[in-house]
Formats: structure tokens, sequence, C-alpha cells
């Protein structure tokens, strides 16, 4: 795995997608690094604000040397990001996390999953598995029809959405399309709200399918070493020897059958 | 120019170490900085057996710092010597171990199996605001300071450094114990026990409720206790608590401090330990300074 490094990013471009998500693309060295699923840490100006945002990787563009990312207004330091604009420079730490293993999607049936602020990271994915000639079924969940990011997975494979209040596609979540589509997979990767990672773990386990989901927690220094963003695993991790996996490093992607959520 | 600082007749290239629990044993950040340009790596407490520490959320912002609950995860004695000690090992700077408990019986084991490895020095954790059994009871009464440090300079072959807590009503009176107890040094301070509330969710931002606070706003609150205790003790001080660059690791030793550890800022800029190593000889060229010793208590 490449070397981690803290750097200067360029702001190349920003919109906003749908209400409080934005869209931006950054000039960066890590672009070279950048894998699918994995994330960078952002560095507000504000130093009231001091630690950095973990946001997963949207898309790469190895050749430009630029990453994509689509991230949600939580807080004062995604609000700070969201007003910069074209040649603005951002404090940048990356490229973190293991991402999603592709390679073992590859020439299967395959689902990408994501729920709201989760779906980004599936772009890439979609992407990568794209290139190696498998297009997966790609099932996104959205609260309403402000949906973001639809016609960019498209490209890569067949659709499906699902909204809370049923203005577009299924009303209901993303397993209420798998199983209104009467979908079928190998292998799923998926992204999104802990309610959704349950549901998923629970079907892969019913339907014995290999499901690997990426988890979210709070974090603090993102290169593994504060222990602050833990999640309970099935064996022994290897770092503390207890049940608990870092998330920024082990992750954040995780073979479903090994944590528990 | 002489950057080296003498804590217990051990010789430290420079003043600069890291803060423990925010290093881990050096394994993540050697990726950013050169561990052997730092005086001393000290590291995550360890404990006899592995502690799988607190539920999450562990770590939480606020205003010019933060709040954490880890809970001393740690993987016990045992593994601690078979990988950390050796990866540490293979870098010229000093070792010190900060050993946590939550008997005197854990401490004394921990200290006992470190006395054959090639450590330089052991720090005690007796102030860690986030482990409800017992420990923080040994930093916050003077005489369960002096008792602990006394039984542990009895089994310790390498020297002792108490590490003590900022939420006692005068630190200098545990200072004091620790040093009448024998301790050879003391490092100040550890986080300062704080809160945070979401508003939105009506819940408290850490699982634990309570957790120690870090970062530069305490700064002022640790550069007066370091002034305290270095008036109060003959015995070394580091300094610790908000240090962001060379300006405020200085500051430290001003006030009396003989070395100084980066914590939370190493989350914030990885690179902030070798930036201060390169400030602070920056700095001593500035104002023609032959000997880093001569900043040590500097202002009085």
């Amino acid at each position: 795995m490449a070397q981690k490094k803290k750097v200067t990013a360029v702001v190349y471009s920003q919109k906003e997608l749908a209400p409080d998500i934005y869209d931006m693309w950054l000039e960066t060295e890590l672009a070279e690094t950048a894998r699918a699923g994995a994330f960078i840490a952002l560095y507000p100006k504000d130093k009231s604000t001091l630690l950095p945002r973990p946001i997963s990787i949207c898309e790469i563009d190895r050749e430009n040397r630029r990453l994509r990312i689509v991230y949600r207004i939580a807080g004062k330091g995604t609000r700070e990001f969201s007003a910069y604009q074209k040649g603005d420079t951002v404090e940048i730490l990356g490229v973190l996390g293991n991402g999603f293993p592709t390679q073992k999607a590859e020439g299967k049936r395959v689902f990408l999953m994501g729920g709201g602020i989760g779906v980004p990271p599936l772009l890439e994915t979609a992407k990568a598995l794209a290139a190696a000639g498998t297009r997966a079924d790609i099932i996104v969940g959205y609260r309403d029809s402000k949906l973001f990011l639809k016609e960019d997975l498209e490209q890569y494979g067949r659709v499906y959405v699902a909204t809370e209040d049923g203005s577009v596609g299924i009303r209901g979540n993303v397993m209420d399309a798998i199983a209104e589509n009467g979908l079928q997979a190998d292998v799923i990767l998926a992204c999104g709200p802990m309610p959704m990672l349950r549901a998923i773990k629970k079907y892969a386990e019913e339907n014995d399918t290999e499901a690997y989901i990426s988890l979210e927690e709070r974090m603090a220094c993102g290169v593994g070493a504060c222990l602050g963003c833990v999640c309970k695993t099935k064996d022994v991790d290897h770092h503390s020897h207890v049940h608990n996996a870092r998330i920024c490093t082990d992750g954040p992607v995780f073979d479903a059958k090994e944590v528990d959520i | 120019m002489n950057t080296k600082v003498k804590i217990a007749g051990i010789e430290f290239q420079n003043p600069v170490m890291t803060a423990s629990g925010t290093f881990g044993s050096g394994m993540e950040y050697s990726e950013f900085v050169d561990l052997n340009r730092l005086g001393a790596v000290v590291t995550k407490g360890v404990a006899n057996v592995p502690w799988p520490g607190n539920p999450t959320p562990r770590v939480t912002e606020v205003y010019g710092g933060m709040l954490n609950a880890i809970g001393l995860q740690n993987p016990g004695i045992d593994v601690f010597i078979e990988r950390d000690i050796p990866f540490l090992k293979q870098y010229d700077t000093k070792i010190i171990v900060n050993v946590c408990g939550k008997t005197v019986e854990d401490y004394v084991a921990v200290v006992e199996r470190l006395g054959d490895t090639e450590i330089d020095m052991m720090e005690i954790n007796v102030s860690c605001p986030n482990v409800k059994e017992g420990a923080i009871a040994f930093g916050q009464k003077a005489d369960c300071l002096y008792d602990i440090t006394a039984e542990l300079k009895k089994h310790a072959k390498q020297p002792i450094m108490m590490k003590l807590s900022p939420n006692v009503t005068d630190i200098t009176e545990m200072a004091r114990a620790a040093e009448a107890a024998g301790a050879d040094a003391i490092s100040l301070i550890n986080t300062l026990t704080g809160m945070k509330i979401d508003i939105h969710r009506r819940c408290f931002a850490l699982a634990n409720k309570t957790g120690g606070m870090s970062g530069p706003a305490i700064k002022p609150i640790a550069v007066r206790m370091v002034y305290q205790c270095a008036n109060a003790v003959k015995i070394p001080i580091v300094g610790m608590g908000g240090i962001a660059n060379a300006e405020d690791a200085i500051e430290f030793l001003m006030a009396g401090a003989t070395a100084v550890s980066v914590g939370a800022m190493n989350f914030i800029n990885p690179y902030t330990t070798t930036e201060i190593v390169d400030g602070i000889e920056e700095y001593m060229k500035q104002y023609g300074i032959e000997d880093v010793n001569e900043l040590i208590g500097a202002v009085k």
C-alpha cells in the first residue's frame, strides 16, 4: 500500500448536486494511489475545528491527477468545504483505508448497494468493475426525489432506485428494491447507514452471499494510532488482540461475516 | 549547539517526545516522521492483559480540541514485548513505555515484565480519566499516589515517571507525593475531564459520557501547572498539553519542563513532532542559544 501523506490539494470544481450534497473535484497527487472504497481526510481551515473530516473517494481521474468527493454538509467543517471555489486550496490526508475488494467481484453477479451519502464510493467501484468487464446491479436508496450520482452510475451498470417517499423508483429501501425486481447476486459491495448494512449482513447470511460493507465511525487520527474508530469483530484483531478492528486502517470495508454490527 | 537533555540519567537527543495514546508505538506515524529524530517515543498505555476499551463513539471534537474516551484499549504486555519493543529498537530514539492497570498488582506485573526488556524508562499512567476501575484514584489522592509510586519503585529496573492528572485541586501536592515516594520524574498534564452533549440527538457525544480533553485549547492550563510543579519539586518534568508548534514547546521548557510531549496535534498534523525539533533549533539559532538546557525554567 502506498505511503500515506498530508498534502495540499487544489479545488478544481465544486457544485451542489442536491440540497446540502456537494460534488468537489480536487487536484492532488493522491489520485495516483487512490482506490475505490478508500477515503481521504480533509482539514478545515477554521482552527476551532481541528480534526480532519474523513470523506470517501467518489471517483478517480488518474490521468489528470484529480479526486472527486461527494459529501453532505454535516457540520461546521463540511459547511466550510462547501464554500470552496475553483483554485482554493485544502490540506488533505490520504490515501486512507483498504477500499472495496473489487477483484473478488469480477466476473460474478454483483450488487453495489448504497444508501444516502453512502452512494458516492460506489461510483469508482462500479467504474473499476466495468473496466474489468463486470457490469453490476447498482441499487441505491434516497430519502426523496433529490437524487444524486444516478446518471454517473448508469454508465457502469443497471441502476435500481428506492426512495423512502416513493417519489422515484420503488417506495422503500434498497432491500425492497432487490425483492421487487427479483435481483440476485454472488457478491455484494455496500456503503450506507447502519440499519441498511445490518439488513445486508442478514440477507447475505440467509442467501449464502459474500458481502463487503463499508463502516463509519467518529475518528481522530485516521491512520490507526488513536483507536477511536473501532468496530466489534468476530475474531481477535491483529492490533490490540481483543475484538476491535480499526475502521480507518483495517477497514472501512469489512467482510460482513467478520463484524458484529 | 546542544539539544540534548537528561532525565534520570538518561540522555535524550532532543526534548521532543510523543504523548502516550496519540502515537501508538510509533508504527503508524513512521510513515510520516523519521522516528530517529525524536527524543523519545512514549507508547500507548499497556496493561498486564489485553483491554478492549470503551464502546464507540470514543472521540469527538470540541472548540479548539477534542475529547477522547478510548478506555486504554491495548494488546497486553506479552504482545507488546514481542512486537512493539523490537519495532522501536530499530530506531535511534529512546523508548518510554506507558504502563496502565486497574490494581497495584496489575501495575507491578507490567513493571516487572518490562524489567528485562531494553526500554529506557516507564511512564506510569495513574491519571486516565476514562477507565472506571480504580486507576484514577491513584492519581487523584496524594497518599494513594505516594503508595503506588513507592511500590513500583521497589519493582522497577528502569526509571519511572509518574503521569499526573490535572483533575485535582492542587497539582503540586501530587507532584510532591510522587517525588517523596521516589519517582524519577513526573509528566503532566494528562487530559482534563470534559463532556459534550449533542443537542440535536439529545445524547452524549461520547458513549462514555465524559472524556479527556486535549488540544490547543488546554495549553495555558498545562503551562501553568508545569510552572507550579517546577517550583514545587526538584525531579524533572515532561510537559504536555496542547503543544502544536515549537513556540508552544519552548513555553513549556521556559515554564520548567525538561522535555515536552506532542499529543492530539499528531492527529491534526502528523509531522508536528519533527517540525518542533526543527523549530526549537531555529529558535536557538535566532537567539544565539548554545544549549537547550538554558531554556529550561528560564522564566521564574
